[in-house]
């Protein structure tokens, strides 16, 4: 066992331990430490606002811009970000209850510009390329009469699995969409449908479920390898 | 209250310290458990190794200290490949909790492989707006980057000179803890062609298999096991391989405890009904 | 026009940015280059405006004493450390910014996250119950990728993670398709709305 020499794994480390403690029930070491987490993690966001956004995509241009005005040489493009850095500014103006209305005049913008890019992206990526990959993958069809053919040839399960899993793939999509479409009662062929598409959404929330717990013990995984490798030196 | 009842109402803390010993045990005795890799993996890895060397490559570390865990080793594999195949590297983040991860892992993997900053790879920093970002990438890396997270002009880095847009990148790589490899599918695959590969966390990992069969994503590295798996084809153990034994240890013990607490409630609903 | 104008603007930059996609002429481009620019400066204010809140509250918390008003001196005391490291020294992988980021906020922020894996395990014991058909589906669903996706082919050889990557690729993934198409159609119909002006939540409350 090597303890750490260095006083900011020690800081880090009993910050660590103070939201552990958490785990056996609230305490001011804990809200200490989340209370600090907070502030640091709001100052860290501003700088990196700043040094990372303000200053190269408009401070720079700007400065580049008024120069090159007041120095003879006119109106460059660098000047148009005038424009997004004064709406900035009245985005600020939500923080004064008098004048916050001003800050829907941004807000409009950008709202209106990300609603705009999400209809012509959403529509490729999420309906038409996933509707055209249910039936057709690397340029084969998903419902292979060849593969059916290859298992009826010559039996087995895995070419069993193979020939049934495209089918079942193409009924499964059909099923969950039919689940969610509401705008028909769920009875009689409708409601058999449907519950054919709660069959694929449970083993489908099982699957997200068992790799959610592979996502949480990988946290643990990683803050305990901190602990007993950085800290306490007990492993390499 | 009988046993059964008794056992379903135990503290929970109890169940707590238990999960921590299954993690601190194997950490401390490794099992040495064998990790087989998996297409989706395999798929990013052949993606990575099979771009000729110089073939400029996009890795966007878009998460935060709270995916750290997850991601990070898969981060840093990725970027070890790509420094051992001289795959020049363009780091860019769309998460403004990612550019401090970024730059310490490109930092401390750069001077462990011995990559040039400017030449062998650049850190362009953070930008807001993801779907914006990734837009205009494709028109020019300067109408959102003018400049590094350094702040030198970007045509001041020799490694940018030649580099427009994403008709010069041979592969972007999102590493992600919520859902920005959709939005890069959505704008900078479906818009503009460009190949995407994902390393997720292993929540988001189950989702993004549509993308896989369309074959909009190339490959995905989903969690630690991900990791572990992309360290093994790299042959390169690190956190990603070293969690495995921990990662299996309380896996057993969730699916020990969710099958004692179902028999144990089969036993409490049946001495229910026999009371009533 | 204190709502008719931003709805005005919402229309007109929704069409714009919809409309551009199929218009390739240099302008056009010339015109979404712009934008996205433009969108990017914008959007970075409205984050600082996220930031101004969290300050605001705090400030008025202490001056009203109001219960837990002590931590507040801690989150003001970290906004003002990481401010004063980040424009005194800088943002460099060495710098003092960094070094509040790499020993405070990241094993903070990592650990708070941990904390689930204790509770999941928890909640999956009390909870996690086979009472009907699909739920023990979904829990069989649950247990075989639970066990497929660790390094047990050794013990048990190579069916399981077999049988787990099959459930991901094929029930899983049709499940997750049918809901993906669903919230693609939801995020358009959402995006036409705002454009068009029928929902208007995103105004505020008051004039």
């Amino acid at each position: 066992m090597h303890l750490s020499t260095d006083i900011w794994v020690w800081i880090a480390a009993i910050l660590t331990l103070c939201i552990f403690s958490f785990l056996y029930k609230d305490n001011p070491f804990y809200k200490f430490a989340e209370h600090l987490l907070v502030g640091v993690s709001a100052g860290y966001f501003f700088v990196i606002y700043f040094w990372n956004l303000i200053v190269p995509n408009l401070l720079t241009p700007l400065k580049n811009g008024f120069g090159t005005l007041f120095t003879g040489g006119g109106f460059t493009g660098d000047l148009a970000a005038l424009v997004p850095g004064i709406l900035g500014l009245i985005i600020l103006t939500r923080l004064i209850p008098k004048i916050a209305w001003m800050s829907r005049w941004a807000i409009g913008f950008y709202f209106g510009a990300f609603q705009g890019i999400v209809i012509t992206g959403y529509m490729q990526a999420y309906i038409l390329a996933q509707i055209y990959g249910t039936f057709i993958k690397a340029n084969n069809p998903v419902f292979s009469l060849a593969l059916m053919g290859d298992f009826f040839g010559a039996p087995g399960w895995g070419k069993a699995l193979l020939a049934v899993s495209g089918p079942l793939m193409i009924l499964g999509v059909v099923c969950t969409l039919t689940y969610f479409f509401f705008s028909t009662e769920h009875k009689g062929f409708v409601g058999g449908v449907a519950k054919v598409g709660i069959v694929f959404l449970m083993i489908g929330f099982g699957a997200s479920f068992g790799y959610t717990v592979m996502a949480r013990v990988s946290l643990l995984i990683g803050r305990l390898q901190f602990l007993l490798r950085d800290w306490l030196g007990i492993i390499s | 209250m009988n046993l059964y009842e008794k056992f379903l109402h135990i503290d929970r803390r109890y169940i707590f310290i238990l999960v921590a010993l299954g993690v601190i045990i194997p950490l401390i005795w490794p099992l040495g458990l064998a990790v087989t890799t998996s297409p989706p993996v395999e798929n990013v890895y052949n993606a990575v190794e099979e771009l000729p060397p110089g073939t400029p490559v996009l890795l966007s570390v878009d998460y935060d200290p709270s995916t750290q865990p997850e991601l990070s080793p898969m981060t840093v594999a990725v970027l070890r490949h790509c420094f051992s195949r001289d795959l020049p590297v363009i780091i860019t983040v769309l998460h403004p909790g990612g550019p401090g991860l970024a730059l310490e892992i490109s930092d401390r993997i750069s001077k462990e492989m011995g990559a040039v900053y400017g030449e062998d790879y650049v850190f362009l920093g953070y930008k807001v707006g993801s779907s914006a970002v990734i837009l205009s990438i494709g028109q020019n890396f300067r109408v959102s980057f003018p400049a590094d997270y350094f702040n030198t002009p970007i045509d001041e880095i020799p490694l940018m000179k030649d580099i427009q847009n994403y008709d010069d990148v041979g592969l972007a790589i999102t590493m992600s803890g919520s859902t920005f490899p959709e939005i890069w599918v959505a704008y900078a695959h479906e818009r503009y062609g460009q190949r995407i590969a994902a390393g997720v966390t292993a929540v988001m990992a189950a989702d993004y298999y549509p993308f896989l069969q369309t074959g909009q994503m190339v490959g995905l590295i989903g969690g630690l096991k991900g990791a572990a798996e992309y360290e093994k084809l790299i042959n390169r153990p690190d956190d990603g391989l070293k969690g495995m034994d921990a990662q299996t240890i309380v896996h057993l013990f969730v699916v020990l405890m969710i099958l004692l607490g179902n028999i144990a409630f089969i036993f409490v609903q049946r001495a229910k009904r026999r009371e009533a | 026009m204190r709502r008719e104008l931003p709805l005005a603007i919402c229309f007109i930059m929704g069409i714009i940015m919809t409309v551009q996609f199929f218009i390739p002429h240099y302008y056009s481009q010339w015109l979404f280059d712009n934008m996205l620019k433009w969108l990017i400066i914008v959007l970075t204010f409205a984050m600082i405006l996220g930031i101004g809140n969290l300050v605001k509250i705090h400030f008025q918390k202490i001056q009203h004493r109001r219960r837990d008003w002590l931590y507040s001196i801690v989150a003001l005391f970290g906004v003002a450390a990481s401010l004063v490291t980040g424009f005194g020294w800088g943002i460099e992988a060495d710098s003092p910014f960094m070094v509040l980021y790499n020993y405070i906020q990241i094993p903070m922020q990592a650990t708070m996250f941990s904390l689930l894996a204790f509770y999941i395990a928890s909640a999956a014991f009390r909870t996690f119950r086979a009472r009907t058909v699909e739920a023990t589906l979904l829990l069989v669903a649950a247990v075989v990728v639970m066990l497929g996706r660790v390094p047990l082919e050794s013990i048990v050889g190579r069916w399981l993670p077999d049988f787990a990557e099959w459930i991901l690729d094929y029930p899983n993934m049709a499940a997750k398709r049918g809901i993906m198409i669903g919230i693609g159609l939801g995020a358009i119909s959402t995006a036409l709305k705002i454009i068009l002006g029928i929902e208007r939540s995103w105004l505020g409350g008051g004039d």
